[in-house]
């Protein structure tokens, strides 16, 4: 299942880091982070819920970036 | 400017203000540098939160712990020289967030002028139901509601035109300036302004599956595919920080242990300066930003031309195509067949047309619909009977009580009936009346006016091999590609076969190849080419799936256009790549070497971030 979320942050290279971080998260079969458009695109693993999925990869984000924010 | 972004400046002007003034006023040691801490803090309290923040949850090296490790250091340096001197500090801080906020300021301004680019999303539907209007959401709509579009009002969802005609304002889709009129029975596509009259519509999609939300899916998602440059230096960011850390650390170290070993001062103070200046040239931000920029930037602007690509990678594999193969039909030509000519032998030329017109009024194929254009009469249905389509050949009925046969030579072989054996360009129909041969009627697909030009366009922007593919016959195949500049042709072609053809293409050449066609029976081969057009295919759910670019209107010019703009935009790119990577060696160098002080390497790394930010917008004009 894929989905996109919208989220905060300030810098570039932070959008870089916070797609690293959410790629390790379980359930997460690929992220990226657009930070032009301040979209992330999550695809998640068969059987995982996105809503017991996200807030893990918003924590993983949280511990890069303090400022960041998914909405989900 | 954000309530965020006017906090920083406010903070910027305060603090250098302050520093000018502790700079201008003498003050004995003490109160100076209690003065100038007290700045440096206003100035970068933030970054030593996060830098200590980070530090806390061992992730080292990102550029706030780098900012705050180098000032901390200036600092602790100016102490222990007796100079009490911040302002070096202070200044790379400042400069550091006067760069930070124009960054932010640039991508918030060109975020905006795109998403304003593509402010085609209607916010409302004006419902009709029991006489009376209701707004609503257009996610609402069901497929089949009659909605009201009133002049000035977008277009909510596609539908068919059921009363009322119009201009509609097609540029925000297809960056076409002219207004396109429509009527009762045309189809209108979502996301156009209705500009003069009442258009009543009834909806033949929901609006997920209508063409507005189609396009703004497209672009919102094209940043998920990361071209090669973007990967490349999101990984060179991840390597060249730490590297450049460590390269500090070993000239803070290693040439003040040379020197005592060496029997010299150890001169600690002067190397960890200039380790310190090394970390202050570390930060990798103006390729990290300038690159998605500037992809971002070129795909935006070509939107504004009704070119939508799906990702940055293939704005950067067009710019290096070198083989083009076009589609014929709908392509290079118009995709409408035209009467040119009809040749008779015993009747009169406007009969034959009448003949074949009535017998073929029941068919859907596209040279039926020309030869009811061509006959130009309402037809009289209660003439016309027993019809009977044979497939490949053409079709048999009476009209008026004659037999009538019209068809291709296989249908006159089939009915041996002997027919002129004539090879002009084009389609020809024979037409037989009562068993004897009555004429035949010359169909062409004119090619569009702006072909040759197109065509001449992209042997300029270096193409180097242009093909043309077609199903239709070798004499159409060879006189349309001769009039619009195309010497490769491959003609009678099945589906399948285009495929195995671009397949056979893409073993032999060395450059990418584009395959460009109008969408129609040509989804395989628009995946199989390294990049697929679609043109013209507003509407067309499975061309937008296909391609890896959209044309929004049918008009072959775009494609040098696509060209020019990824070419434009992939300059920029490696401008920047060159302009960052190349400064910040230069400043690393000088500044093991002790010719840069902080203040140099800040401002080449700041000034480079701008430099390099506004040659990103740039890309946005196309």
């Amino acid at each position: 299942m894929k989905k996109t979320y919208k989220i905060e942050v300030d810098c570039a290279n932070c959008a870089n880091l916070m797609e690293q971080a959410a790629k390790k998260i379980e359930g997460v079969a690929s992220a990226t982070v657009n930070y032009m458009t301040l979209k992330m695109y999550v695809e998640f693993l068969e059987g995982f819920d996105p809503a017991a999925v996200m807030p893990n990869v918003l924590r993983a984000c949280r511990k890069i970036e303090p400022d960041c924010m998914i909405y989900f | 400017m954000t309530k965020k972004q006017k906090r920083v400046l406010c903070r910027i002007i305060v603090s250098a203000v302050g520093t000018v003034l502790l700079h201008l006023i003498p003050l004995p040691h003490l109160p100076k540098s209690i003065l100038s801490l007290a700045v440096y803090f206003l100035i970068g309290y933030d970054i030593l939160r996060k830098a200590f923040t980070g530090m806390r949850r061992r992730r080292m090296f990102d550029e706030n712990f780098l900012m705050a490790l180098a000032t901390v250091g200036a600092i602790v340096l100016a102490f222990y020289q007796k100079s009490y001197d911040f302002a070096e500090a202070i200044a790379v801080m400042l400069f550091y967030q006067v760069g930070e906020l124009f960054e932010s300021y640039a991508v918030g301004k060109s975020r905006k002028s795109i998403s304003e680019l593509m402010d085609i999303r209607p916010d409302y539907a004006n419902v009709e139901q029991d006489g009376c209007l209701t707004q609503v959401d257009p996610e609402d709509v069901t497929v089949g509601s009659t909605v009201v579009v009133h002049p000035g009002e977008k277009v909510p969802i596609d539908g068919v035109v059921i009363s009322g005609c119009s201009a509609l304002d097609t540029s925000m889709l297809t960056g076409e300036s002219l207004p396109r009129d429509v009527g009762v029975g045309n189809d209108v596509i979502s996301g156009c302004i209705n500009m003069t009259g009442v258009l009543k519509i009834a909806t033949i999609k929901e609006f997920g599956a209508s063409t507005v939300s189609k396009i703004l899916e497209l672009v919102e998602q094209s940043g998920s595919r990361k071209s090669k440059s973007e990967n490349f230096i999101g990984k060179f960011a991840r390597i060249y920080t730490p590297a450049v850390c460590y390269g500090a650390l070993a000239l803070a170290l290693l040439p003040p242990i040379c020197n005592l070993l060496g029997g010299h001062g150890a001169s600690w103070d002067v190397w960890i300066y200039r380790a310190l200046t090394f970390l202050v040239i570390s930060c990798p931000c103006a390729l990290v930003i300038s690159i998605p920029l500037s992809f971002f930037a070129g795909i935006g602007g070509a939107s504004r031309e009704g070119i939508l690509i799906k990702g940055a990678n293939y704005l950067e594999t067009l710019s290096k195509v070198k083989t083009v193969v076009f589609d014929k039909t709908g392509t290079l030509t118009q995709g409408v067949f035209q009467v040119k000519g009809i040749y008779s032998n015993t009747l009169p030329a406007q009969q034959v047309l009448e003949y074949a017109a009535l017998a073929e009024y029941a068919s859907s194929h596209p040279i039926s619909k020309s030869l009811q254009t061509a006959y130009g009469k309402e037809i009289d249905f209660s003439r016309v009977g027993e019809i009977t389509e044979i497939s490949g050949k053409g079709i048999t009925a009476t009209v008026d009580g004659v037999a009538v046969a019209v068809g291709n030579s296989r249908l006159m072989e089939w009915k041996g009936i002997p027919y002129a054996n004539a090879q002009p360009v084009g389609t020809v129909v024979h037409v037989a009346v009562d068993g004897k041969y009555a004429g035949y009627i010359l169909i062409d697909d004119g090619e569009k006016p702006t072909a040759k030009a197109a065509i001449d366009r992209l042997k300029a922007c270096g193409v180097k091999e242009l093909v043309m593919l077609t199903g239709d016959n070798e004499a159409v195949a060879q006189a349309v590609a001769a009039s619009v500049g195309i010497t490769q042709v491959h003609s009678r072609l099945l589906p399948a076969d285009k495929v195995a053809k671009v397949e056979s293409l893409l073993a032999k050449q060395s450059g990418p190849l584009v395959f460009v066609g109008d969408g129609i029976n040509d989804a395989p081969v628009l995946s199989r080419a390294d990049i697929g057009i679609a043109m013209g295919v507003m509407g067309s759910d499975a061309a937008i799936e296909a391609a890896d670019i959209v044309l929004m209107d049918d008009d072959p010019q775009k494609i040098p256009k696509a060209i020019q703009i990824s070419k434009k935009c992939l300059r920029i790119v490696y401008q920047n790549i060159v302009l960052a990577l190349g400064i910040k060696f230069i400043c690393l160098a000088l500044g093991a070497l002790g010719f840069a002080n902080m203040w140099f390497a800040i401002f080449a790394d700041v000034g480079v971030m701008v430099l390099a930010v506004l040659n990103a917008i740039r890309a946005l004009q196309t």
